[in-house]
C-alpha cells in the first residue's frame, strides 16, 4: 500500500496548545509529532487516550483520534479499545498523579496484562493542574502547597512498580533530551505488548528544576547513565565512571581503579527483572539515574491477541454462533 | 435408565402448588429447586421461582444464618409470582424449619428429615427442644417425619461410597419424594444426573438410587395417602424453555449484537447478583462475545466506553455498590455521547447491604447518581423472561440516541425463572447502525452535529478524514472542541436532556390493566410486576375499581403516564424501597401517591398488596388529605403503607 508521506505538521490539530510557556510538555508533543510520520501508520489508525492533568490535554493537540477521559483511568479505556480494535495503534498519555495515585491500580493491571498499548508517563513530581500539591513521586520533605512542613510520603518509583508488574517494556527519558526521547517513543511503538516510557518533565511553574540534575545538559552526564543493550554502564562527563554488581548490590566505581570488564553489562532482554529492578532503584544523588530501555522482553502474549484468539478458537470449535441453536438447545417444550 | 414410574395411589388434581425446599447451604437445595422447576416447566405448568440463599458460601453449618431455600410455584393457570403462602415445605434440619415455618399455610404439608433433628442440630439452631415435638405443629400442619439420611444410606449402600459421600445423595432422596408427592416425572432429573455425573458412574448410580428410593418411599409408605397432580397450563402456543433473569439478559445482549451485526464487548467486575451474566456470556465467544473481567468496577465501566469508542457493542453490569463506583465513568459516557448499556442488578442496600437479597432501592441512584446534569434513559424488566426484550430494546435506544442506556434489574428477577416463549428470530427487527464513512466533500467533519433524534454521528477510529477528539470537558456543539462558552454549556445541557426526553415520543404509550380511570391505580416497576398484577386482579375480581400500570420505561416515561395518573382518585405505588418511584411521580406529574414500601430483602406477598389496595378502595377518595404520613417501619414484618402526605 502506498501511504501518503506525512510530516510532523500533519499530526497537529487545529487547537491552540495551552500549556504554560516553558512547560516540558511542549518538547514531548514535538517529539511525538516527529516520530509518528516514520511509523507508517495512517493518522486515522492512531488513538491517543489520556486521563486528567496537564499532560492529559495532549490528545486535543494531535490530529488523530483521541479521548480525554477521566482521572487515572486512561489505561482502562485503552484496554477496552485495543481488545476490540487490535488494528489501532493506541497511546496512553498520563502523568505521575494520574497514573500512580488515582490510577495506580489500572496502571499495574494494564502492564501485567501486556495489552499492546504505549503508555507515556509525564513525571514532573507535582500536581500542576490543581496548582501545586505534592504528587506520589514528590521527594520526601518536599515543600508544596499541601505539605508546608514537607512531604512525609515515601515516593513511588514508576520503573520499580512497572518491573514488579512484570511489564515487558520499560524505559525512561527526559523532556529536554529530545533525541533520546524520540528514540524511546519509537522503541515503545515498536514493542508488542504494553510499553511504558517515563519522561522526566519539568513543571516550570510549580516544581521548576526538580530534576535539573538530569535535565540540564551540563549536569546530566554526571547524574545519568544512558543504558544501551549489551553495553557496560558507563557515565560521567569524561565517561570515567561505571556501575558494577558486587554481591547483591550495585556500586559506582571509578574507571581509573576498575577495568571496564568488571562493569555491569546491560541486558534489556533478560526476562528475570531482578537486575533491571536494581538499576531502576539507582537514585540521584547517591547513584546515576538510568535512562533508556531498561527492559524489552519480546514474545510474551498480549491481552488483545489472546482475547481475540479465544473468539476465533471458539468459532472453529463450536461453529459461528446461531441464535436458533442457542434458543433451542436443552430442554424445551411445545404448547399447541 | 428406565422410564419414570407412575403411582397407583389416589391422585388429587389441584390448580397450583407452592413448595419451598429449605436446608443447610451445603444440602443442595438450590439444585433440588432448579430440578423441580425444570421438571414442572417441561410438564407444561406455568412456573415461577424464588431462590433465597445466604451471602456466605459456606455459612456455619446448621445455623439459622446458613439456611438456603428455594421456592417454586407451578400451576395449571397463568401465574406471575412464586406464590405467597406455602402449600408444602421440605426441611432438612431444625434451623430450616424454624426460619421457614411461618410461611407455611395452615393445613399445609411439612416434610422433615428427622435424621437432621438431633440434639447437636437443636443447639446450632439455638433451640432448646425438638421443634417437631411441639403439639401445635401436628395440630396445624400435615407433618411427615422421614428418616431421609438413614433411608438414603440404605439406598446407596450397594454403590460402595463412603458414608460422607453417600449422605450427600439425600437431597436426591428428598427430590424423589417431592416428585412422587406432586406427580412429577423423574426423567428430566435422571437425564441431568447422567449428564452431570457421567464421569463418576458410581456417584451417578447412587444419586439415581436415592432419587428412586425417595419416590418409592412416597408410593409405599402408608403415611402418604394421596399425591397431587397439576395439569399443564394454557400458555400461548409456541416453543418454550425455562429462563432465568440473568440468563435472559445475556441472551438478549447476544441477540442484540446479532441484530445489529456487531460483536459484543462485556466489561465487568464480579458482584452478586450480576455475575451470572458474565458466566453466561463467557460461554458464547463463538458469537463474537469478548468478556473482560476488569481489575475493578471503574475499569469495567471505562473499558466499556473504550470499546464503544471503537465501534463495538459495549456493555457493563454491576449491582448498586459497583454502580456507585461507575458513576463518574457513566457521566463521561453520557457527555461523549457514545452508545453502551449499563446494567444494575439491584440488591439490598445501602453499602454492602444484603448482597443476595432483592430490593429496588437504586432507582434514584440511576436517575440522579452522577455529578452535573447527566440524564440517561432507564429501562426496567418486569419478569425474568422480559429481561431478554429489555436488553434488545436498550441497545436499540442506545444506538438511536447515541448515549448510555441503563437497565434496572434486581436479584429477584436475576435468579428467578419462568417459562419463556422462544421468539421467532426472523421476526425480530434488525437494529440499523450507520457509521459515517468519510468526509463530506471539503466540509470539516462535525462530530457533534445532530440528527433528527439529536444523536451525533458515531465516527469510529480507522475512518480516514474523520479524526476527532472527544473528552469529558464541555463540547462545542458541532465541532466537539472544548468550550467554556456559557451559552453553549446551556445549549449542550438542554440538548442532552432533550435527546433523552424525546424517547417518550417514540416508545409505545403506557398500557394499563383495567379501566383507564377509576378509584385506584396501582403503579409499579421492575420485579414487583407479578405480585402487583396478581393483587390487582384479585381486587378486580372482588368487584373493586382498581387498575394497574406497570412501567418498563422508567426514564423517560411514556408520554401518556401523567394523563393516566390524573384519571384516578387514588394512586398507590408499591415498591421494595422507601418511595423512590413515588417521589419521581409526584415531582414529575404533581400527582399525589400513596406508597406501599418494604425493604426486608424479600419480594411482596400478594396478600399484603391486596390488603393495602383494599384499605383504600372503601375509603371515600380524596377526602382524607389531612391524614398524617406515618413513615415508621412496622416491627411486624408487614409492608409499610404510607398514608397520603398532607
Amino acid at each position: 500500500m502506498n501511504l501518503p508521506v506525512l510530516k510532523a505538521a500533519d499530526f497537529a490539530s487545529d487547537q491552540d496548545v495551552r500549556w504554560c510557556p516553558g512547560c516540558g510538555d511542549y518538547s514531548i508533543l514535538a517529539q511525538m509529532k516527529k516520530v509518528l510520520p516514520d511509523l507508517g501508520v495512517p493518522r486515522e489508525k492512531i488513538v491517543f487516550i489520556s486521563g486528567i492533568g496537564c499532560s492529559s490535554r495532549f490528545p486535543y493537540y494531535m490530529n488523530t483520534y483521541g479521548m480525554h477521559s477521566i482521572h487515572g483511568r486512561a489505561p482502562t479505556f485503552a484496554t477496552g479499545l485495543k481488545s476490540t480494535r487490535p488494528d489501532l495503534m493506541v497511546w496512553v498519555i498520563t502523568g505521575d498523579g494520574d497514573a500512580l495515585s488515582i490510577g495506580g491500580n489500572h496502571f499495574i493491571h494494564a502492564l501485567r496484562r501486556n495489552i499492546d498499548v504505549n503508555i507515556v508517563l509525564f513525571n514532573n513530581r507535582i500536581y500542576g493542574l490543581t496548582k501545586g500539591q505534592y504528587s506520589p513521586t514528590s521527594t520526601e520533605g518536599q515543600v508544596t502547597k499541601s505539605t508546608p512542613m514537607g512531604s512525609i510520603d515515601h515516593p513511588i518509583n514508576p520503573l520499580s512498580l512497572a518491573l514488579a508488574a512484570e511489564a515487558t517494556f520499560v524505559a525512561r527519558s527526559i523532556d529536554a533530551h529530545v533525541k533520546h526521547l524520540g528514540n524511546m517513543l519509537q522503541r515503545a511503538s515498536e514493542h508488542k505488548g504494553t510499553s511504558l516510557v517515563e519522561v522526566y518533565q519539568n513543571c516550570n511553574v510549580f516544581n521548576d528544576g526538580a530534576m535539573a540534575y538530569a535535565q540540564e545538559r551540563k549536569q546530566r552526564a554526571e547524574n545519568v547513565v544512558e543504558l544501551e543493550h549489551g553495553k557496560p554502564l558507563i557515565f560521567g562527563e569524561k565517561s570515567d565512571k561505571g556501575v558494577r554488581l558486587v554481591g547483591s548490590r550495585l556500586e559506582v566505581v571509578n574507571l581509573a581503579d576498575v577495568p571496564v570488564d568488571d562493569l555491569l553489562i546491560h541486558d534489556e532482554k533478560e526476562p528475570n527483572p531482578a537486575i533491571q529492578m536494581m538499576m531502576a532503584r539507582m537514585r540521584y544523588p547517591e547513584m546515576p539515574e538510568p535512562i533508556g530501555v531498561l527492559r524489552a522482553v519480546e514474545g510474551v502474549a498480549t491481552y488483545n491477541d489472546q482475547i481475540n484468539d479465544q473468539v476465533e478458537q471458539a468459532k472453529i470449535k463450536k461453529g459461528p454462533g446461531s441464535l436458533q441453536e442457542l434458543f433451542t438447545t436443552g430442554d424445551t417444550w411445545e404448547v399447541a | 435408565m428406565t422410564a419414570s414410574p407412575t403411582t397407583s395411589k389416589n391422585v388429587k388434581t389441584v390448580s397450583g402448588i407452592t413448595v419451598r425446599l429449605a436446608g443447610d447451604s451445603g444440602d443442595g437445595m438450590q439444585l433440588l429447586g432448579t430440578q423441580l422447576t425444570n421438571t414442572s416447566a417441561l410438564a407444561g405448568n406455568d412456573v415461577a421461582t424464588f431462590p433465597d440463599f445466604p451471602a456466605e458460601i459456606r455459612a456455619p453449618r446448621g445455623t439459622r444464618a446458613g439456611v438456603s431455600g428455594f421456592q417454586v410455584q407451578f400451576a395449571s393457570e397463568e401465574i406471575f409470582t412464586p406464590g405467597d403462602q406455602l402449600d408444602a415445605l421440605v426441611v432438612m434440619n431444625p434451623a430450616a424449619m424454624v426460619t421457614n415455618l411461618g410461611d407455611l399455610r395452615k393445613g399445609g404439608i411439612l416434610i422433615a428429615n428427622v435424621d437432621g433433628f438431633v440434639e447437636k442440630e437443636f443447639k446450632l439452631a439455638k433451640l432448646e427442644a425438638n421443634p417437631l415435638d411441639a403439639s401445635v405443629i401436628e395440630e396445624t400442619y400435615r407433618v411427615f417425619k422421614v428418616p431421609m439420611t438413614k433411608l438414603t444410606r440404605t439406598a446407596v449402600a450397594e454403590h460402595g461410597l463412603s458414608q460422607k459421600v453417600g449422605d450427600r445423595c439425600k437431597n436426591f432422596f428428598a427430590m424423589g419424594l417431592v416428585y412422587w408427592l406432586f406427580g412429577r416425572s423423574l426423567d428430566t432429573t435422571l437425564r441431568f444426573i447422567e449428564d452431570k455425573f457421567g464421569r463418576k458412574p458410581e456417584i451417578a448410580a447412587a444419586n439415581i438410587a436415592a432419587l428412586r428410593a425417595g419416590w418409592a418411599y412416597g408410593e409405599t409408605t402408608e403415611a402418604f395417602g394421596e399425591s397431587f397432580q397439576v395439569e399443564a397450563a394454557t400458555l400461548s402456543p409456541g416453543t418454550y424453555r425455562n429462563m432465568m433473569g440473568n440468563q435472559a439478559l445475556a441472551w438478549g445482549l447476544i441477540t442484540a449484537s446479532e441484530l445489529c451485526g456487531k460483536d459484543l464487548f462485556y466489561g465487568t467486575y464480579p458482584i452478586t447478583p450480576a455475575s451470572d451474566i458474565l458466566h453466561e456470556l463467557a460461554k458464547f465467544k463463538n458469537f463474537g462475545v469478548r468478556t473482560f473481567q476488569a481489575e475493578d468496577e471503574i475499569a469495567a465501566m471505562c473499558a466499556t466506553i473504550g470499546a464503544a469508542f471503537g465501534g463495538t457493542m459495549a456493555v457493563t453490569a454491576s449491582s448498586g455498590p459497583g454502580i456507585a463506583l461507575k458513576a463518574e465513568g457513566m457521566g463521561l459516557g453520557m457527555i461523549l455521547e457514545l452508545p453502551m448499556i449499563v446494567i444494575n442488578v439491584q440488591r439490598g442496600g445501602p453499602s454492602t447491604g444484603l448482597p443476595t437479597k432483592t430490593e429496588q432501592s437504586d432507582l434514584l441512584q440511576c436517575m440522579y447518581g452522577r455529578n452535573g446534569e447527566s440524564p440517561l434513559p432507564i429501562l426496567a424488566p418486569r419478569s425474568p423472561g422480559d429481561c431478554f426484550d429489555i436488553a434488545v430494546e436498550a441497545w436499540r435506544l442506545a444506538t438511536e440516541c447515541m448515549c448510555p442506556v441503563m437497565i434496572l434489574s434486581d436479584g429477584y428477577l436475576a435468579n428467578g425463572s419462568e417459562p419463556w416463549r422462544i421468539p421467532d428470530i426472523a421476526s425480530l427487527p434488525k437494529i440499523d447502525i450507520k457509521h459515517p464513512e468519510g468526509a463530506d466533500g471539503d466540509e470539516p467533519f462535525l462530530p457533534y452535529a445532530r440528527d433528527e433524534h439529536l444523536a451525533r454521528p458515531w465516527a469510529i477510529p480507522g475512518t480516514p478524514e474523520l479524526m476527532h477528539r472527544v473528552g469529558g470537558l464541555e463540547k462545542q456543539e458541532g465541532t466537539g472542541n472544548v468550550s467554556y462558552d456559557p451559552a453553549n454549556h446551556q445549549h449542550m445541557t438542554d440538548t442532552r436532556a432533550a435527546k433523552v426526553n424525546q424517547i417518550a415520543q417514540r416508545i409505545p404509550d403506557q398500557d394499563i390493566l383495567g379501566e383507564t380511570s377509576g378509584d385506584v391505580l396501582v403503579v409499579s416497576w421492575g420485579g414487583t410486576y407479578g405480585a402487583c398484577h396478581t393483587a390487582v386482579n384479585k381486587c378486580r375480581q372482588a368487584g373493586h375499581s382498581v387498575s394497574h400500570m406497570h412501567l418498563r420505561y422508567i426514564h423517560p416515561m411514556p408520554k401518556n403516564v401523567g394523563e393516566l395518573l390524573k384519571a384516578f382518585k387514588t394512586v398507590i405505588v408499591p415498591e421494595l424501597n422507601m418511595g423512590q418511584l413515588r417521589m419521581l411521580l409526584r415531582s414529575t406529574y404533581l400527582v399525589d401517591c400513596i406508597g406501599v414500601n418494604k425493604v426486608q430483602g424479600k419480594p411482596f406477598h400478594i396478600s399484603e398488596l391486596v390488603n393495602a389496595i383494599e384499605s383504600h378502595v372503601s375509603v371515600p377518595s380524596k377526602s382524607t388529605g389531612n391524614s398524617k404520613s406515618t413513615g415508621n417501619s412496622k416491627p411486624n414484618g408487614k409492608a409499610n403503607v404510607q398514608s397520603r402526605a398532607s
